[in-house]
């Protein structure tokens, strides 16, 4: 059966003990030359801060800590490394050249206590990137501050509340799909609100009707992902946001997924009314472990008053600033002006590719999505079986009649080289296998992993019990999830 | 598992015992089945009230961490503390030893909407169906 494994990458198969457990009493990294100046008291100098020794400090030289080290950086797995098919996520390459330009002097090392006339041009790169948000967006104004997708979430909703408490009732309800993601009802309540959540049709899309019963003047408004977080266009947008502004509420956009629509569809045109966006998915910007992540939010001319103070304006002389005088506004939500390296990255990305580029990215990443689900739905079910957007989710029903759920054949994929999918989501599919290839992905690529979970599928039907195990070919087998989440061992100890 | 006629059902999978005033409340075989292996329980503390059909606290599993919702509206009595060091009881013995709470009931009227147990699993059979 391991003969199967055609595409898996060589593990070093060593497990690498911890630093603390290679520690050898009295070793020295480095030696220090003999003290030429007089002597002083650590004790005196440092009071109650003072330590003899730290217990369990590890005693290694300097080429076994240089060796740990490297050797577990080899353990990654990124983008760089292989297809990261985590659906959701948008795990694209991130280019090289937009490190090139973060990089660049009057960038990297622009303080940010400069003061204005100083810092013309990083306030036009901001401006200039919010300006392009908006141009992709259809939106009318942009804030790049908040530092991720949650926060742009949490900053919108701030929003809608200031918003509508100048109505004159901010409401007490937002309504949220059953398929949404995680962040929106935590991003709801922190905010404040209440969640009531909507029931998907048989599509996988808004129920019209459920949303009319739902929409009441409790409700501030529908907190929503477009396409959804099956992949799935919700064509009746308009029809669902003539409907919540109608009853006096408004409709916040989820970006996450806007992978699927740049250069083709904007969601103001369909009637978001604010949204945020992911540079660190959409925008090729780094995703977690080089990041940090950005998260600006987009809103239409009526929201622009409460958009997070400083805005950047560009003046009739052509200079920049940025403007603290902003009554409305729902305040600062990060230091600064949010994460400047990304929206540099970002902004080398949009032009790199100019509008027609951009939507090219769209149309090759809507493409290798229905491409994988394709090639694949012969062998794992289609719970909502429809052409998909940007990602594709199958559900693991035939296998689970032979014990092996989505979680199982995500490890497995594991032993072929791959990063799994994302599994067990979204809640709505029972053993939900999610796939988002991006447009990153080359056809031999999506191939191999096609072959791979195809292979995978033949391996439940002779023998469950061989993917049950896995991971085989890992350094440490599969690990007890249910022990470690019920009775975690937090500290290493001798 | 068979499910206990003493007990009624919810359509979320929620069952309760009524003994007189008092209704002890726990998930069924079906939900911690649904759920997997359970790895922390969150419940409302004694005195707290709740709400009919409204989320009471939260079970967390490997997969997923879930809303568990009131069968019956009242004030709570006392909470299953031995979860918090025990949640696997929910999984070996959700009918029995793996309860959550005991509610004194508001409104003994409102336990006639629940279902029986033959009709909680002629529910389950229809909710299989594809």
């Amino acid at each position: 059966m391991k003969n199967r494994i055609r595409t898996a990458r060589p593990h070093v198969n060593r497990n690498e003990a911890l630093i603390f457990e290679r520690s050898t009493p009295g070793k020295r990294g480095v030696d220090l030359p003999p003290l030429d100046v007089p002597p002083a008291s650590p004790r005196e100098a440092l009071g109650d801060s003072y330590r003899e020794a730290i217990e369990g400090f590890p005693e290694v030289s300097e080429l076994e800590v240089v060796r740990h080290f490297t050797r577990l950086s080899t353990w990654n797995y990124g983008v760089d490394t292989g297809l990261y098919p985590l659906g959701s996520c948008t795990m694209k390459y991130n280019p090289r050249v937009n490190e090139a330009v973060a990089r660049l002097e009057g960038l990297a090392s622009d303080h940010p206590y400069a003061p204005e006339p100083l810092a013309q041009g990083c306030l036009e790169v901001l401006h200039e990137t919010a300006r392009c948000l908006a141009e992709i967006s259809g939106m009318d104004a942009v804030s790049l501050q908040p530092a991720a997708g949650a926060q742009g979430e949490l900053t919108g909703i701030l929003m809608m509340r200031a918003c509508l408490a100048e109505r004159g009732n901010p409401r007490q309800y937002i309504l949220i799909p059953d398929s949404a993601h995680g962040t929106n009802p935590a991003s709801v309540t922190i905010s404040g609100y209440q969640i009531r959540n909507l029931k998907s049709n048989e599509r996988g899309c808004i129920d019209l009707a459920e949303l009319s019963r739902a929409m009441t003047g409790e409700v501030a408004g529908l907190m929503l992902t477009n396409p959804n977080t099956l992949g799935i266009f919700e064509t009746q947008m308009r029809e669902i946001s003539d409907l919540v502004h109608a009853r006096g509420g408004l409709v916040y956009m989820d970006g996450a997924n806007m992978n699927a629509l740049i250069g083709v569809a904007r969601p103001a045109d369909f009637g978001a009314d604010l949204m945020h966006l992911n540079l660190h998915k959409t925008f090729t910007t780094p995703h977690g472990g080089g990041g940090p992540g950005s998260g600006p939010v987009a809103v239409k001319t009526f929201l622009e008053p409460y958009l997070p103070s400083p805005t950047i304006e560009k003046l009739s002389d052509g200079s920049f600033r940025l403007n603290h005088d902003r009554p409305k506004s729902v305040g600062r939500v990060r230091a600064f002006y949010g994460n400047f390296g990304m929206a540099v990255r970002a902004l080398a990305y949009i032009l790199a590719n100019g509008a027609e580029g951009l939507r090219q990215t769209t149309e090759d990443a809507v493409l290798n999505a229905n491409y994988v689900l394709a090639r694949l739905r012969d062998v794992y079910d289609v719970p909502y079986d429809q052409p998909c957007l940007h990602e594709c989710v199958l559900s693991d029903r035939r296998q689970a009649a032979r014990g092996v759920r989505t979680g199982d054949i995500a490890k497995r994929l594991i032993d072929y080289g791959f990063h799994p999918y994302t599994t067990s989501f979204p809640l709505i599919v029972h053993g939900a296998m999610m796939i988002e290839p991006t447009e990153s992905a080359s056809q031999d690529e999506l191939d191999e992993f096609i072959e791979a979970l195809r292979s995978i599928a033949e391996e439940i039907e002779e023998d469950p019990g061989f993917v049950l195990k896995a991971p085989h070919t890992t350094r440490v087998a599969r690990l007890d999830e249910v022990g470690a989440a019920r009775k975690p061992i937090l500290r290493w100890k001798p | 598992m068979s499910y206990p006629t003493e007990l009624l059902y919810t359509k979320d999978h929620e069952w309760v015992r009524v003994e007189g005033e008092v209704g002890t409340v726990g998930i069924t075989d079906y939900a911690q089945k649904e759920l997997g292996d359970i790895v922390f329980v969150e419940l409302p503390r004694p005195g707290d009230a709740v709400t009919a059909g409204e989320s009471f606290g939260t079970l967390e599993s490997v997969k997923a961490v879930s809303d568990v919702f009131a069968p019956v509206t009242g004030t709570v009595e006392a909470v299953n503390a031995k979860l918090q060091d025990q949640p696997e009881m929910v999984n070996a013995d959700p009918h029995g030893q793996g309860w959550l709470m005991r509610v004194r009931l508001a409104n003994r009227a409102e336990t006639e909407k629940l279902m029986l147990a033959d009709t909680y699993e002629t529910y389950l059979q229809e909710a299989k169906a594809p």
